[in-house]
């Protein structure tokens, strides 16, 4: 395999395996901030255990992230160097920004979480929580800027082949930065409340901890609800963004291979490769419904992706099979929490087994619909590594041989595939151990142990 | 003084104090197998830096930004052409992260995440020096910028030499923080070491002023043609001076700590002076592939931006660090490893 092709493997194995640590981090940090507040009003031993738990859940994941982040900073001056000379003017701020702005607050607040219980007061605890978790939406908020600028560039001018910073806040605010931070930060929200929600079911099933359980999983599950619904909306935000600023992206999601007056709105489908380039779709779509929900109006015309020559579409079948897999979970995860919900309200959640499982395994699948949807952003920007300036193979490396990345592909997969074994256990470990028995726990245990589904608070 | 050229001293400023705050905790990663006996000995060298470490590693990732955003030709030559050293650094990185969050929740692997924080100390603390020794030395580079020489070629005598002094640099300063934040038979101990790394640094450092001075004359005139580097030289000297001064005193542990930051302020300052205003000189190649301060600089406005974000949120990290070693100062106790 040349360079190229091993520079975009490495770089995309890497970026997707810090995005099963990120989600977790950000989300499982809310359920920290929440938790802890609820001690810092509370000051009972069972919910400092509570919180403790979600922070011992938090860290482990934390730490992996961290770990993970910086091959992801490495890697653009490592194997994307054209690239790096190409936007260091522009895409290089964020990124210190992030270091700057972000980075210190997490790292030095998590340590305070880390070792601080008995060194700090309550307070200072809790506000330490909530920097941690500020910190995380922060360094969300500038590498997703930097992202964006890739995707729809702004505020800059070409000059001796670079791009060149020409306003900030128009670098910064760049078409696509609002539905992306809106749609990635809530898409690892969501993560996290099935991350609460899975650990509580889990619970429920083994009849273990049912006091933390109860009171978790509801709340884990309504503001998971919420998102769930936000979620098509934001992501139809992020389409209209991707309809004007990236028209060929957009055909490639739904396979418009022709400019057409009122293209279909495809459910599911698989495409089939014509002898011309352009794919045909088979599967169950609604006619006129992508103009519809454009452009508010079923003839309206919708860019086709042969109005552009082969060498500039992206892979179709991947785009198209990446997206619909993204939205088809969505829907799912939204049922399912409005099930969860509805059965609460019955009080029948905890004897509801089929459901519980389900959650557990929303857990991955909520991962997996995250890595998707960013499969269908970068693999759709293809063959482009920013949008229409520059193309990925002009980005690469251009003295790095194959040789060298396969060593370290070789030695990503091996350390990568040794930590998330070791991640996996001490995750799962933490989970089966449970949150520390208090008294007080016990003694609410008991009182209401035969009690009905979703009794507990 | 342009704004180019005030990014190259913030640029040396943000890896120096990367160098004295990590330099501590790489230096007790790489005495941790050496010096700790038994769990509980174990369990105090990790709390000594558990607090700290983290943020001290952001300092290298703000100065790599930051290079990558004032210099991007900088970032892209180093990092691509030293290629394999950095992957081994980052791989070093990784593990080291990872063993330290892992290690206490994970009896049955202990033996794995010890070994992982040795070695994820080690490599980084050798490998950065000898990356330095090379952008001392000067690399072939082409018209583009990019590095045109070999793996075997980074690893000559002169940069493996600064690599070694570089290593036992960091070995002495975390030493030093560990005779600092131990009692009892732990704390003796780190101190002898204290005492023995720093007396093969100086004989080391001693060797890499020589070779500098015989094998890279450019560094060498620089530093000696101008009184900014006699400045730095003077502040070396004296930090060598009060670190031999407090090593003879037995409660030294805290001002030999300081003396081994002035030192390392000192070289930092005498490598920045000897290389300006080349970034990355050219060796064996025309001297106009240098990547000089003005040809790698970024735009105007790239610069100007950034020099505000560091103007204001610099001192609020500052702040906010000297909270994190406010309220985690003093002795660290075996209990404190339990979190
Ligand atoms: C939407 C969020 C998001 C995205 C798209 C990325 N990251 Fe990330 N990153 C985080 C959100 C995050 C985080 C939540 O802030 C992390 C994860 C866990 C953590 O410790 O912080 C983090 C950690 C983290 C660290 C370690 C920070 C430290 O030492 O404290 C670095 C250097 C990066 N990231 C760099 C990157 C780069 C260069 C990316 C692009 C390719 C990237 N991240 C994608
Ligand atoms: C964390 C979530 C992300 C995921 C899962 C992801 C996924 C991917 C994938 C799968 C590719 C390969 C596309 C292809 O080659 O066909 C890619 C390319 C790329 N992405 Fe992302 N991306 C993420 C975030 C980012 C961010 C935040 C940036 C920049 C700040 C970025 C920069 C790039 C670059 C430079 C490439 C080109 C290299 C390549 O083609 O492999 N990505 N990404
Ligand atoms: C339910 C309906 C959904 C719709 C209509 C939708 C729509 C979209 C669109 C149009 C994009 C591409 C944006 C771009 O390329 O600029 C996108 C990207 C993405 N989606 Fe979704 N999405 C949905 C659900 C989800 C869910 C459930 C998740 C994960 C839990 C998710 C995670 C992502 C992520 C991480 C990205 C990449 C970041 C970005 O470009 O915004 N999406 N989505």
């Amino acid at each position: 395999m040349d360079a190229l092709t091993l520079a975009r493997i490495q770089f995309a194995f890497t970026v997707g395996y810090h995005f099963i640590f990120v989600p977790i981090s950000i989300g499982v940090g809310m359920m920290v901030v929440l938790s802890e507040r609820r001690y810092y009003k509370s000051g009972i031993p069972a919910d400092r255990a509570a919180s403790n738990f979600w922070i011992k859940l938090f860290t482990a994941t934390f730490a992996i992230g961290v770990a993970t982040g910086i091959t992801m900073e490495f890697a653009f001056g490592t194997n994307w160097a054209n690239y790096s000379r190409f936007v260091g003017n522009i895409f290089g701020a964020p990124l210190a920004a992030e270091g700057l702005i972000a980075f210190f607050l997490e790292s030095t607040f998590l340590g305070i979480l880390l070792f601080g219980r008995k060194k700090v007061s309550k307070g200072f605890y809790y506000v330490s929580a909530w920097l941690v978790w500020i910190g995380s939406l922060l360094s969300a908020l500038w590498i997703l800027i930097a992202n964006s600028w890739m995707q729809t560039p702004a505020g800059y001018k070409i000059e001796n082949g670079k791009a060149i910073l020409t306003s900030f806040w128009g670098a910064a605010l760049n078409p696509s930065i609002g539905p992306r931070y809106f749609h990635t930060v809530a898409a690892a929200l969501l993560t996290g409340c099935f991350v609460v929600a899975g650990v509580c079911a889990y619970y429920m099933l083994k009849k273990k901890h049912l006091q933390f359980a109860r009171q978790a999983i509801i709340w884990a599950a309504s503001v998971g609800l919420i998102l769930a619904i936000a979620m098509p909306f934001l992501g139809h935000w992020g389409a209209l963004v991707v309809a004007e600023h990236q028209p060929v992206k957009m055909a490639a999601f739904e396979n418009v291979t022709d400019t057409e007056d009122g293209a279909t709105l495809w459910l599911v489908g698989w495409l089939t490769k014509e002898s011309d380039g352009t794919y045909d779709t088979h599967g169950i779509g609604i006619p006129n419904g992508l103009s519809l929900i454009l452009h508010l109006n079923p003839d309206a015309r919708v860019t086709g992706y042969t109005d552009v020559p082969l060498a500039d579409r992206p892979p179709i079948q991947a785009t198209f099979q990446s997206y619909h897999a993204m939205i088809a979970l969505g829907i799912f995860f939204g049922l399912v929490l409005l099930v969860t919900v509805l059965l609460h309200i019955l009080k029948r959640l905890e004897n509801a087994r089929w459901l519980l499982w389900v959650l557990i395994a929303c857990i991955p699948l909520s991962l997996l619909a995250i890595n998707l949807g960013w499969m269908a952003a970068e693999v759709g920007r293809q063959p482009w590594v920013v949008q229409g300036l520059m193309r990925t193979s002009d980005g690469v490396s251009p003295l790095v041989s194959s040789g060298q990345i396969w060593t370290t592909l070789g030695l990503f997969g091996l350390i990568y595939l040794v930590l998330f074994v070791a991640w996996l256990r001490i995750f799962v470990g933490i989970i089966k151990k449970g949150p520390e028995d208090t008294a007080e726990m016990l003694e609410a245990e008991k009182g209401i142990a035969p009690a009905p589904a979703g009794a507990g608070r | 003084m342009t704004l180019a050229n005030i990014w190259f001293f913030l640029v040396a400023v943000l890896l120096t104090v990367y160098v004295i705050l990590d330099g501590f905790d790489l230096g007790a990663g790489v005495l941790y197998p050496f010096i700790a006996k038994g769990e509980d000995e174990k369990g105090v060298i990790r709390a000594a830096i558990g607090p700290f470490w983290d943020g001290n590693e952001v300092w290298l990732l703000t100065g790599a930004g930051a290079i990558f955003a004032a210099f991007p030709m900088v970032y892209a030559m180093t990092f691509s052409g030293f290629y394999l050293a950095i992957m081994l650094v980052l791989f070093g990185l990784i593990i080291r992260a990872v063993s330290l969050a892992f290690r206490h929740r994970d009896g049955s692997w202990s033996a794995v995440w010890d070994g992982a924080f040795f070695l994820g100390s080690l490599v980084p603390a050798l490998l950065v020096g000898v990356a330095l020794g090379n952008v001392i030395r000067g690399v072939p580079m082409d018209a583009q910028g990019n590095y045109i020489g070999t793996f075997w070629q980074l690893l000559n005598p002169y940069s493996l030499l600064v690599g070694v002094t570089g290593l036992c640099l960091l070995v002495q300063h975390g030493a030093a923080w560990l005779s600092i934040k131990s009692e009892g038979e732990l704390h003796d101990r780190a101190w002898r070491y204290r005492k023995v790394s720093f007396w093969i640094c100086a004989v080391l450092a001693v060797a890499t002023s020589l070779a500098t001075i015989l094998t890279v004359s450019r560094a060498s005139d620089n530093v000696f043609g101008r009184p900014v580097g006699w400045l730095f030289v003077v502040v070396f000297l004296a930090g060598v001076l009060y670190t031999i001064w407090q090593l003879f005193k037995a409660d030294g542990a805290l001002r030999s700590f300081v003396g081994s930051a002035i030192i390392i302020i000192g070289l930092a300052g005498i490598a920045a002076v000897g290389n300006f205003p080349d970034m990355v000189p050219a060796r064996g190649t025309p001297a106009a592939t240098s990547l000089t301060v003005t040809r790698a600089a970024s735009g105007h406005l790239t610069l100007l931006v950034m020099l505000i974000l560091a103007i204001v949120f610099v001192p609020v990290v500052l702040i906010y660090t000297a909270l994190i070693y406010k309220t985690f100062w003093g002795k660290t106790k075996a209990g404190d490893a339990d979190y």
